[in-house]
């Protein structure tokens, strides 16, 4: 059972329309679904005389490129005129790096038995214990233990690391390259460490070191 | 309308039938009117631990399929008016009995008993299943071996997907503080801080509980039992009261102590 979320939720108010985008997705799953509205669902409420159209994007902040797009999706209905980006992002106390697109947080205990899949990089605040596992295209963090497995890259990106607080894992993937950390490496656990490969072998490492091995890691 | 509280692990042989026994029997002690199920068909125990095996008439399959009313296959425990048990079918096997009917059996004991102590199957199928439906609370009883914690994990991750049932609490038991002292055992810090719920007690490994178990005689009865003082404790605990846990290692007899110091010990 699940509720499909929608990203572009659309209002009508006194002088117009007010599109609202959500601002938690990618922008591209926004503007997929911002096409099929215009497109094919929405037809009654879109057509008839001219309408003024404000858009909020939440926090979201978009260049004028990304801007452009939305602006050219929507006048080609003919009879929508833009009035208005409209953008909550306030004042940010101090100008945060954007996450990179796409990572994915999820709270909870992975437990034995368990899986979680996921397409991108994933934020795990909570634990993996042991017969629990996690498997992503991208990156894995976990903020907690990571007692169980975990598989980063999980389509071959070789680039892909998996950092937790806690690590003590039964097993680590990333990519192809498979290594059972304690007895590969002769330690019991470790602290804010993260595995990555190197020359294909899985390595670790303390996490500072992670933007000295991985320069290019959360940029876009 | 009393509260149903089942008693799982995943793994067999950790004591949940004991735990079972000694919980209703504890609960009963404190005056509380107290019904005992087990949903062990097949493999029923709980009757053997009780000593009322030679007084079944009817299980809780008669129930299921009507060919009994409930109050007919309840039998009365041989120490306590308020303690009563609703015995498995040793004939038949899971399959017998769907979710559904015991949660209608559940909550028809629930309006006459304020506990009703569900004794779960190993497993994680049928049994599982069917012992987890008409439950509020959960008991999830684990030792201190890593087997046996794993399997806990599991089974607590079934729980929480079981809706109308509260977070599981955990009981610990068959601690030997002797071995934790010496690292060679799980310590309890370390199964809870895996498992992630609340601790609601800890019992020490007693020889006392198997004689006990095989004498018919719940360990609960007897006051020189240390498992029984834990047993108890829960039972508080269960009620709302709140019961510091007990220190684990049992205090050296002066005769020991004598030997300790004349270095002979």
């Amino acid at each position: 059972m699940s509720v499909v979320k929608h990203h572009v939720t659309i209002k009508g108010v006194k002088d117009g329309l007010v599109f609202i985008l959500d601002d938690t997705c990618r922008l591209t799953d926004v503007l997929q679904e911002l096409q099929h509205k215009l497109e094919k669902t929405h037809q009654r409420i879109l057509s008839g005389p001219v309408v003024g159209v404000t858009i909020k994007l939440g926090t979201r902040r978009l260049n004028q490129a990304e801007k452009d797009q939305i602006s050219e999706l929507i006048m080609k209905r003919g009879n929508l005129k833009i009035h208005a980006f409209e953008s909550e992002a306030a004042e940010p106390m101090l100008p945060l790096p954007a996450l990179p697109d796409g990572i994915k947080i999820l709270t909870g205990m992975v437990r034995s038995g368990q899986t979680v899949r996921h397409e991108g990089d994933l934020l795990l605040l909570g634990d993996i214990n042991p017969g629990g596992s996690v498997l992503c295209t991208g990156d894995i963090y976990i903020m907690g233990s990571l007692r169980g497995m975990a598989h980063a890259g999980s389509d071959g990106n070789e680039q892909s690391v998996i950092a937790a607080s806690h690590m003590r894992p039964t097993q680590l993937r990333i990519a192809g390259v498979y290594s059972r950390p304690p007895d590969e490496w002769g330690i019991d656990e470790a602290f804010m460490e993260f595995a990555y490969i190197k020359n294909g072998m899985m390595e670790i490492d303390k996490i500072h070191q992670i933007q000295r091995i991985r320069p290019d890691l959360g940029k876009d | 309308m009393g509260e149903a509280i089942v008693i799982t692990s995943g793994k067999g042989g950790v004591g949940k039938t004991t735990t079972s026994a000694n919980l209703g029997t504890a609960l009963a002690l404190q005056g509380k009117k107290v019904c005992m199920v087990d949903t062990d068909i097949g493999l029923r125990n709980l009757d053997v631990v009780m000593g009322l095996e030679n007084r079944i008439v009817y299980d809780l399959v008669d129930v299921a399929h009507g060919r009994c009313r409930l109050n007919q296959a309840l039998i009365k425990d041989k120490r306590f008016e308020d303690l009563h048990l609703l015995p498995a079918a040793q004939t038949k096997d899971k399959d017998a009995v769907t979710p559904d009917t015991i949660r209608n059996i559940v909550l028809e004991l629930k309006k006459e008993f304020e506990f009703v102590i569900i004794d779960c199957p190993a497993g994680i199928e049928q049994g599982f299943k069917n012992a987890v439906a008409g439950a509020d609370k959960a008991i999830v009883v684990t030792t201190p071996e890593n087997a046996a914690v794993r399997d806990a994990d599991r089974i607590i991750g079934l729980l929480e997907k079981e809706q109308q049932i509260e977070s599981p609490k955990l009981v610990i038991n068959r601690i030997k503080a002797s071995m934790i002292k010496k690292g060679e055992m799980l310590d309890i810090d370390e199964i809870c801080s895996v498992l992630a719920i609340d601790l609601l007690g800890v019992v020490p490994d007693d020889e006392l509980v198997i004689k006990a178990a095989n004498s018919g005689e719940p360990t609960v009865m007897n006051p020189a039992s240390r498992a029984a003082l834990a047993y108890r404790n829960i039972a508080r605990r269960i009620m709302g009261d709140t019961v510091p846990l007990m220190a684990l290692e049992e205090k050296p007899s002066f005769f020991k102590k004598m030997k300790q110091f004349f270095g002979v010990g």
